[in-house]
């Protein structure tokens, strides 16, 4: 009985995850889209990086320390609007009043972006990763295993945030559509994401450490620097990431049933 | 004893400053064809909002094919569907990869031949491969029913199910709408404001008001009620707050 209700909800996630799919096939531009920003973001922080080498002790001690910045940032980013954009596109095409009169549960929908968003995050970020290889001599790949524990973070991160910025617009309305791009830029000043933590107002400090992108980026010079992989950092930024998933995860689902109750599912569109 | 297969009681949603159902209730047979009919504002697409478990509601009791809808939602879910002109399929998608998700939504094994067979019943073979947002409104309707029928239901809820179709096209859809319940004993309920519509359609008629069921019946006993010598004229006296002849006479 329970195996026969996980192989229909895997089915579930499997259908969303295919409209996502055909959804990013039948429009090149939005193809086009993902890879879009990481490359003209890895290319314009790539000859910074190249200017600064000479001219900059900071980056003259890792010369990728811009650069894998710049690609990690957008693994954030890029984890938490590929989650959003997808809600949106239910909004945009007023389909959400048919999806809920299927069977389909609100976490098998979430399950279903995440999935899409963790591809969405691939195809963007991936081949910018690539490009810099041959551009600058330069390879993020070269971070070695803690790369994946770094992507592995972010994306949680993004996920948390994306699932947190439907619910909202949930709540709100299309009103609050520009969320989905804006929303995680308030927390990259706090990130730490090209400059140490050390850097900021002590009392931002400790935003800062709540946060799971700073254990990340921190983790990431001290790779870059110090070639240290600083394990407990991680276990906490995976502490962090794990309240961040659920809480956005939480408020989805309440604001999901809030939906229900204020009739929100035949009613949000364009 | 068979369970109805809708069963409805002392239903009501109300939001801040406004009663959209208020306190109705109806029982529908198994096989059974039924409308609901009423002006813009009446309470017919929340009253099938419900049905479907897409709105709570405030305050009654919905079961559904024998289950309580509001606890065991899931169960019933696989078993009805429905169809709206106000609720899109995505635009960007093909008529096949809209349906072929939905297929899997409802967890179909076939999904191919019954695409296909549905295809051809409701004549949308031809442009299975395009975009549905290239589609005519009265193809865009014969998809939807294509949706709404992927998955054999024993209730289909239909909401405005010939709104914005040319008459040709819409009587085409109410035969096949006629033919699909005759064949598979599946229990029809559907909102309109269509007399016609309402007429051929249904052999129960409930007719809302201001989120009320103030009558209801068959739809030769309302004309006959009232009356008067068509449906509409029935749907008129009521918006226009007329009692029935035979009351007004007592």
């Amino acid at each position: 009985m329970i195996a026969a209700e996980a192989r229909a909800a895997g089915g579930r996630v499997l259908a969303m995850l295919l409209r996502y799919l055909y959804l990013l096939r039948s429009s090149w531009p939005r193809a086009l889209e993902l890879l879009y920003w990481p490359t003209l973001n890895m290319l314009i922080w790539g000859f910074m990086s190249q200017f600064l080498y000479h001219n900059s002790s900071y980056v003259f001690r890792a010369f990728g320390v811009l650069l894998a910045a710049v690609l990690l940032w957008d693994v954030l980013f890029r984890g938490q609007l590929g989650l959003s954009i997808l809600f949106l596109e239910e909004m945009w095409s007023r389909n959400l009043g048919n999806l809920f009169a299927t069977p389909l549960r609100p976490y098998e929908w979430a399950l279903a972006m995440v999935a899409m968003s963790f591809l969405r995050v691939l195809i963007g970020v991936a081949p910018a990763a690539l490009l810099a290889i041959p551009l600058y001599h330069y390879s993020i790949f070269a971070l070695g295993l803690p790369l994946v524990a770094f992507f592995g973070l972010l994306l949680a991160m993004g996920w948390g945030l994306g699932l947190a910025v439907c619910a909202l617009i949930l709540r709100k309305g299309m009103g609050a559509e520009s969320l989905a791009w804006l929303g995680v830029f308030v927390l990259a000043p706090v990130s730490a994401v090209y400059y140490p933590v050390s850097i900021l107002p002590l009392w931002l400090q400790h935003v800062a450490w709540a946060l799971p992108s700073t254990y990340v980026f921190e983790g990431m010079r001290a790779v870059l620097f110090a070639h240290h992989f600083k394990a407990g950092a991680f276990l906490t930024a995976a502490a962090l990431d794990l309240v961040f998933f659920f809480a956005g995860a939480a408020l989805f689902l309440l604001a999901f049933r809030d939906a229900r109750r204020r009739g929100a599912l035949v009613q949000i569109g364009e | 004893m068979i369970a109805p297969a809708v069963e409805v009681e002392n239903l009501s949603k109300r939001y801040p400053g406004a009663v959209a159902v208020d306190g109705i209730g109806f029982s529908l047979p198994p096989g059974s064809s039924a409308a609901l009919l009423g002006g813009n504002g009446a309470g017919k697409t929340t009253t099938l909002a419900i049905l479907l478990g897409l709105l709570l509601p405030s305050s009654g009791r919905v079961r559904v094919l024998g289950e309580d809808m509001l606890a065991h939602r899931y169960r019933v879910l696989p078993r009805i569907n429905f169809s709206s002109p106000f609720v899109d399929l995505p635009h960007r998608l093909t008529v096949r990869q809209n349906l072929s998700v939905y297929a899997r939504l409802y967890g179909l094994r076939r999904r191919r031949e019954r695409i296909l067979a549905l295809a051809q019943d409701l004549q949308i073979a031809e442009f299975l491969d395009r975009p549905l947002g290239q589609l005519s409104a009265g193809q865009k309707t014969r998809v939807s029913l294509a949706k709404a029928l992927l998955n054999e239901p024993e209730l289909l809820l239909l909401d405005e199910p010939t709104a914005s179709l040319d008459p040709d096209t819409a009587d085409w859809v109410r035969g096949y709408l006629e033919a699909y319940r005759a064949q598979s004993g599946a229990t029809l309920f559907f909102a309109s404001h269509n007399m016609g519509e309402v007429e051929r359609l249904a052999n129960e008629v409930m007719i809302m008001k201001k989120g009320r069921i103030i009558d209801r019946g068959t739809p030769q006993a309302l004309v006959a009620r009232y009356g008067r010598a068509t449906l509409e004229e029935v749907f008129l006296a009521i918006e226009r707050e007329r009692a029935p002849q035979r009351l007004r006479a007592s």
